[in-house]
């Protein structure tokens, strides 16, 4: 089928997305690692020199990279597990006879379609605020003391946000992956006289196992830059602790304008993604076979 | 679903579904009566949940002291045309590669992902001097061009996997028939393709409209959309969280009925078809 001709209008035809795409990565990718090899501030331009590793060693020896990166650990993790463990039991329920499921689902996969920035600012406000938010209205009528959730516990608050964004998300694929479980399977284990947590241990969990890897790699790629959230909830205060890799990132480039340190910090986030994709990329790649 | 479901059963898992449900779509449910809310109400301790004095000044407000149609404006725009530009750059690749597929495609597809997976955070000390540069700092353009960019590996895929859905026979029918490939592109496969290219621009919308790491480092107010629009609140405290709902529920109202209809192709979209 494949004559040179039509080869040859194939790959014109795939030319200009893999040139842009091609450009896209390594055009801006070349310029951080050529500025991070720059004593480079926006504040003093013309002062531009070479000082080879200098970067790297001031950004990997700050403390506030250590706070960060610990900060961008912690969040990475709770919102994952968060997601996964609220997500598993909620698609399990969702997979039940429900009455309305639709309606049901609709709910639950909402919260995903709203804006970042809108999601924090309304969790900020209405809902966490010490005095006239919700949950500090909540508390007192059961009886307990409000707590000020971006004073107090700022990086749970701003964990929380992010796993209300993205507990649709997994619960989605979760949900839709339960729903090409192969029923007959399920219904020969209780005939055989599984009891049902048996069914979920043996049966479905297994068959979960793929798309829970998925959740995972996929929420960790989107929450490893978690940006707009802190931006506009605690600018990555009080001190420190609600400062991740990319917003400490952000703060250097356009705040103290260091592009040089911004810089090395910016390769840093990206061989940290590269780990993950690593491993996304191989998943992907294997389901292309079939 | 032969399994035999009993009444409790039904009862149960639907009155539990439900609370979730609801549990989990509350914080919108309650911007939105918040927005329709007096300042002095949204802000009262005990709060009213439905028996508030309803008014629709806030949204009149939002708009006369903030532009709100300006900005909802750059979103479209922003949005759109990123979009249009990735799917027209998109549909000769992923039919390229669905149709005539080479040892090497496999590679491409796998290389496209992973452009997918950088961190906008790793270049955004480049892509801020770059546009610097130029002039593009808080344009329309600029933005167009980035978030083109950024959602073009997910574009791709989400063509290459509905165009090797499309049955090859009827390629090959047009082709004995004589039609040119120009031809065949048009009269045949576009035809066929027009139900998941429809999802994937509209999965591709709502991630350019709800973007919110290049708008916010881009853009401050020409080209702001709605996302750096909606941050803009994020200052003072005080009176203005009835303002605050009616500006975000104009903002996320659009997207979030856009995306109920796309949500079955949410999943493959976002999954790089790792999940269908």
């Amino acid at each position: 089928m494949a004559t040179r001709q039509t080869q040859l209008l194939a790959r014109s035809l795939l030319a200009p997305a893999v040139g842009l795409l091609f450009i896209w990565m390594i055009v801006p990718l070349a310029l951080t690692l050529y500025f991070s090899t720059l004593h480079y501030s926006l504040l003093d331009p013309g002062s531009e020199s070479f000082v080879g590793l200098e970067n790297f060693r001031y950004f990997l020896s700050d403390p506030a990279f250590l706070a960060s990166l610990q900060n961008t650990l912690v969040l990475v993790g709770s919102v994952l597990a968060l997601t996964i463990l609220l997500g598993i039991p909620l698609a399990l329920l969702m997979d039940q006879p429900v009455i309305g499921r639709n309606i049901v689902r609709l709910m639950v996969i909402a919260p995903f379609f709203v804006m970042p920035t809108v999601s924090a600012l309304v969790w900020k406000n209405l809902l966490m605020h010490p005095v006239s938010g919700l949950f500090a209205w909540l508390a007192k009528v059961f009886g307990l003391t409000p707590i000020d959730w971006f004073t107090d516990a700022p990086l749970f608050a701003v964990i929380l946000i992010v796993a209300w964004q993205w507990l649709p998300f997994a619960t989605l694929i979760l949900l839709t992956a339960l729903q090409s479980l192969d029923e007959e399977q399920k219904e020969a284990a209780e005939m055989d006289g599984a009891s049902a947590v048996s069914t979920f241990i043996y049966i479905t969990l297994p068959h979960l196992a793929r798309p829970i890897t998925v959740v995972i790699l996929i929420e960790t790629i989107f929450l490893l830059t978690v940006f707009a959230e802190i931006f506009v909830t605690t600018g990555g205060g009080p001190g420190l602790q609600t400062t991740n890799i990319a917003f400490l990132i952000y703060s250097q480039a356009l705040i103290q304008f260091d592009v040089g340190s911004a810089s090395a910090g910016g390769l840093v986030a990206v061989v940290i993604a590269n780990v993950v994709a690593f491993f996304l990329v191989r998943i992907v790649g294997r389901n292309l076979e079939t | 679903m032969a399994r035999k479901s009993t009444t409790r059963r039904v009862v149960i898992s639907t009155i539990g579904a439900w609370f979730f449900g609801f549990l989990i779509f509350f914080p919108i449910l309650w911007m939105v009566l918040a927005s329709f809310k007096t300042e002095l109400e949204a802000f009262a301790i005990p709060p009213s949940f439905l028996f508030f004095h309803w008014t629709t000044e806030n949204y009149a407000t939002v708009q006369e002291r903030s532009d709100y149609f300006h900005h909802a404006l750059n979103s479209i725009i922003i949005a759109g045309g990123s979009t249009l530009i990735a799917v027209l750059i998109a549909i000769p690749a992923a039919w390229s590669m669905a149709f005539s597929p080479t040892k090497r495609t496999k590679d491409i597809l796998l290389w496209m992902l992973s452009t997918k997976m950088m961190p906008p955070v790793g270049v955004l000390v480049p892509i801020y001097l770059i546009f610097k540069t130029f002039g593009l700092l808080d344009s329309r353009a600029g933005l167009i061009f980035i978030l083109c960019l950024g959602n073009l590996p997910i574009v791709i895929w989400m063509l290459f996997t509905y165009f090797k859905e499309i049955p090859r026979d009827i390629l090959e029918a047009a082709r004995m028939d004589g039609a040119t490939i120009g031809r065949e592109l048009i009269y045949v496969l576009t035809p066929m393709a027009i139900p998941g290219l429809a999802s994937t621009m509209l999965l591709n919308l709502i991630l350019a409209w709800n973007e919110a790491f290049w708008t916010l480092n881009l853009s401050t107010s020409n080209a702001a959309p709605l996302t750096v629009f909606i941050a803009s609140y994020s200052s003072p405290e005080g009176l203005f969280w009835a303002k605050l709902s009616a500006a975000s529920t104009l903002a996320i109202a659009p997207i979030i009925i856009l995306g109920w209809f796309s949500q079955k192709q949410l999943v493959r979209g976002l999954t790089f078809g790792a999940v269908k």
